[in-house]
């Protein structure tokens, strides 16, 4: 193994080199990196939030309100359908998971079920009837709908789909440098943004869902109704704004969010901040229309299940564009409106877990890492010195070449390195020390039993490479381990632990092999100096 | 001095490992058993990962005055308040529960308004926030991590050496794991997701000692064929000695700088692994092998006879 073939010495040669060019970005000042050639290795270590500082929130898509939604929608729908074709119906309403409805007129029900069954409901690929819904006839002339299982996945993910390309809109207009937001698990976004040590203001742009709708209120309902709770069944109420503490609105929106095309922050002609608003041109059709037969009337801006205003339509408003009025201050109006050009959450988002660490922390950390991980090296190149004498430099020189090599490929895979993650480094370069004390220890069993430095050194790689061979799997396993089942920090712990087996196993075997083989060119000893 | 040190280290010793076994075997069930108790009588000091809950990290322009700030916790009115010294005598760890109904993130808010108002100099460099949910899954996530790197191991050393070494192996990494969950309770250690990772990686040292270990006594079985396992086993022990020696300490050496200058978020993760190394090595000597010696071994093609535990200490 001591012959020294001439790819094995490419090889190490190419790692230093490698090893020095993908961890230098992280030493030169950020004039020297900017004066480099492209062609050279820019990228410094990706440091975790608990080394720079920054925000970590975790939120959940409340899945459950969303199927909630839609089966009220459905309840809806199933009103308007039936009323359209003048079928008559009672009992209509949730029960648990199905929306069940009474036809009124036995001779009409199957026209009922198979009304229902053409016109509710969205396509679904790969289930029975290629509908996300089934319609389903009961005794006693009931027809009952449910969604079917697979629909609420495949909602579930379109919503944290939808979501997290909403959330990075909005925080994209923030302004927040380079968040990153992903999905996780089933029905969870984790955001993570750097350099935010308050996520206060990340929180009140992410959490708000945003839905915007425009309602008519229902005139015809008096206050006496709303005291005896008798509010008609297309119809609710709603929180409301400063001149009534609540609205009874029609539950179907006229018009909604997702037909703005714009949103900005303006004055109404008090003076006082407003939100301006611009409909597409489906949504303005819409709205020209409503306006023109409703004038008069009253129309209720709902936000998130709260009345804004209700203004009454004086003229129609056939431009497409408007103004919100409302107790805005320019800074609520501005969010406002930024949340309606980012468009609305599908469903809301609930915070589970939520971490912040100041920029200051962040940098203590760097430091006492630092110090950790340059005392753990000194003390463990003079113990290998003294332990082993000119076998243990070389040992030292393989622990230098381990350090350069994990470091040039964290920052060149831009994995990230947290906190533990450096004791994990510490560990890695104590267990890369093994790999030697295996070897040389080798060399002196056989030296000891007789045989000539050469072979010695020779048998000592080749005996001990199954030892080191099966540690390492075993470091492997439990550092795959972690990185499946971790989190955050643990993640970045795992990760280094990994690179760390693969470098350690090259520099520990190869690069001491290269140096006691030009050692035992140059010097022709009669005996290993660790004998 | 004669340098390298290595020669100090006398080539071969007669160290009869074995014979030791019986009191080790005696001492190791005491502390298991004690451990088990304990976990059982006080259980672990879980932190917010895994409990929920709240925490600030403060830090002030004076020592941290922690009878002040946990009776003005008492004040603010927050569940369940803690107020702990964390790493320099300036800062603190301060953990709460929100209260009834309050978003966890409010309750954030409002604790440290009211803490700012009494302390003008105090200052919050870390918050935490984890929901119930997002807590127990991750308690749950991480004994699934450690059960499944047991298994794997377990997997990896019965392909490579056979069912009874693999059996030796994992009972002794449980025992190292149950001692370390003991010492970690006595202790108070806070019992985060980076100890879950601590625990894995004193998993992954332990194995990685067995397997050194077992690697060692397999060569010398097939080299000694006839010599009782019990003497093949000393011998393998006194041959690895030196190398023992040497990874132990520096292992310990590079951790020792982290333990002291790593701050109050590394203590706990090294304290683990400087606990797992040095009881992972005796796990190898003192439970690894003795198991072997009682299951048994195949030395080729003759089983070996397994030896009564205790009834042969050599005379």
């Amino acid at each position: 193994m001591l012959t020294l073939s001439r790819w094995k010495i490419i090889a190490v040669t190419l790692s230093v080199i490698f090893g020095i060019l993908f961890s230098l970005p992280n030493v030169l000042p950020q004039t020297a990196l900017d004066a480099m050639p492209g062609f050279l290795p820019h990228k410094k270590l990706n440091l975790g939030l608990d080394l720079q500082g920054g925000s970590y929130l975790l939120y959940e898509v409340d899945t459950d309100a969303l199927h909630r939604e839609r089966l009220n929608n459905m309840v809806e729908d199933v009103r308007t359908q039936l009323r359209n074709e003048q079928i008559p119906f009672g009992e209509l309403g949730l029960q648990g998971d199905v929306v069940s409805v009474r036809i009124g007129d036995p001779s009409r029900y199957n026209d009922a079920v198979n009304l229902l069954r053409k016109n509710i409901g969205a396509p679904l690929a790969g289930v029975i009837g290629g509908k996300d819904v089934a319609v389903n006839g009961k005794g006693d002339n009931r027809i009952e709908l449910g969604f079917v299982p697979e629909a609420a996945k495949a909602d579930a993910a379109k919503a944290v789909e939808q979501s997290i390309e909403t959330i990075r809109r909005r925080i994209d207009s923030l302004g927040t440098k380079e968040p990153s937001i992903n999905r996780q698990g089933e029905n969870r976004i984790m955001i993570q943004a750097p350099g935010e040590s308050d996520p206060s203001k990340l929180r009140d742009i992410v959490g708000k869902t945003a839905k915007l709708t425009f309602q008519m209120v229902d005139d015809t309902v008096t206050p006496e109704d709303i005291q005896a709770n008798r509010i008609p069944p297309g119809s609710e109420v709603l929180p409301g704004d400063r001149f009534a503490p609540f609205y009874v609105v029609k539950k179907r929106a006229v018009v909604s969010g997702e037909e703005l095309t714009n949103a900005s922050q303006s004055f109404d002609q008090n003076g006082q901040p407003a939100v301006a608003f611009a409909f597409n041109g489906s949504g303005a059709k819409k709205f020209a229309d409503i306006t023109t037969r409703n004038r008069g009337k009253k129309f209720a801006i709902v936000l998130d299940k709260r009345v804004l205003s209700a203004p009454v339509i004086n003229d129609p408003i056939t431009g497409g564009s408007g103004i919100i009025t409302g107790s805005f201050t320019a800074q609520s109006a501005n969010e406002l409106a930024l949340l309606l050009r980012s468009g609305a959450l599908p469903a809301p988002l609930n915070i589970e877990d939520q971490r912040t660490v100041t920029a200051e922390l962040g940098a203590d950390a760097v430091k006492a890492g630092s110090i950790s991980l340059a005392i753990g090296a000194v003390a463990m190149f003079v113990f290998v010195i003294l332990a082993y004498g000119l076998f243990g430099g070389f040992a030292a020189i393989a622990l230098v070449v381990n350090v350069l090599l994990i470091i040039g490929i964290m920052s060149m895979t831009q994995a990230t390195l947290t906190f533990p993650g450096i004791a994990g480094l510490i560990l890695t370069l104590a267990v890369a020390v093994d790999a030697n004390v295996l070897i040389y220890e080798r060399m002196r069993d056989e030296a000891n039993a007789g045989r000539t430095p050469m072979a010695a050194a020779d048998h000592g790689y080749k005996l001990a490479l199954t030892s080191i061979l099966d540690a390492n799997i075993t470091s492997l396993i439990s550092g795959l381990i972690m990185f499946s089942f971790g989190s955050g920090p643990v993640k970045g712990f795992a990760w280094t632990l990994v690179i760390g087996v693969f470098t350690s196993l090259f520099t520990a075997i190869f690069i001491t092999q290269v140096l006691i083989g030009w050692w035992f060119k140059a010097t022709k000893p009669k005996k290993l100096p660790i004998a | 001095m004669r340098w390298p040190l290595i020669r100090y280290i006398p080539r071969s010793t007669h160290f009869r490992f074995v014979r030791w076994a019986p009191v080790a075997a005696v001492v190791s069930a005491v502390l298991i058993v004690a451990s088990i108790a304990l976990l059982f009588l006080q259980g672990l000091n879980l932190g917010i990962d895994f409990k929920g809950g709240n925490a600030l990290e403060i830090t002030m322009s004076r020592p941290a005055p922690l009878g002040e700030l946990r009776a003005a916790m008492g004040q603010i009115g927050a569940h369940d308040a803690q107020v702990q010294g964390f790493g320099s005598p300036n800062s603190a760890m301060v953990k709460f529960l929100p209260n009834k109904g309050e978003k966890a993130s409010d309750a954030s808010a409002r604790v440290e308004g009211e803490l700012i108002k009494r302390f003008p100099d105090l200052k919050v460099k870390s918050r935490s926030e984890v929901g119930a949910k997002v807590s127990g899954e991750l308690l749950m996530s991480g004994f699934k991590a450690l059960g499944v790197a047991l298994l794997l191991t377990l997997g990896y050393i019965w392909f490579r050496f056979g069912l009874s070494y693999g059996t030796g192996a994992v009972v002794a990494v449980l025992h190292d794991i149950v001692l370390t969950l003991g010492l970690l309770s006595v202790a108070r250690i806070e019992f985060s997701m980076t100890e879950i990772a601590a625990l894995l990686t004193v998993i992954g040292y332990s194995m990685n000692e067995k397997v050194i270990t077992f690697d060692r006594l397999k060569e010398n079985l097939r080299k000694y064929r006839t010599t009782p396992l019990r003497d093949v086993i000393d011998l393998s022990e006194n041959e690895r000695l030196s190398r023992t020696i040497i990874t132990g300490t520096t292992a310990l050496l590079a951790l020792g700088g982290t333990m002291a200058f790593g701050g109050p978020v590394l203590y706990p993760l090294v304290f683990t692994m400087i606990f797992g190394i040095v009881i992972g090595t005796y796990s190898s000597v003192y439970i690894a092998l003795p198991m072997i010696l009682i299951w048994g071994v195949k030395r080729n093609d003759e089983e070996a006879t397994p030896v009564k535990f205790g009834a042969a200490s050599r005379p």
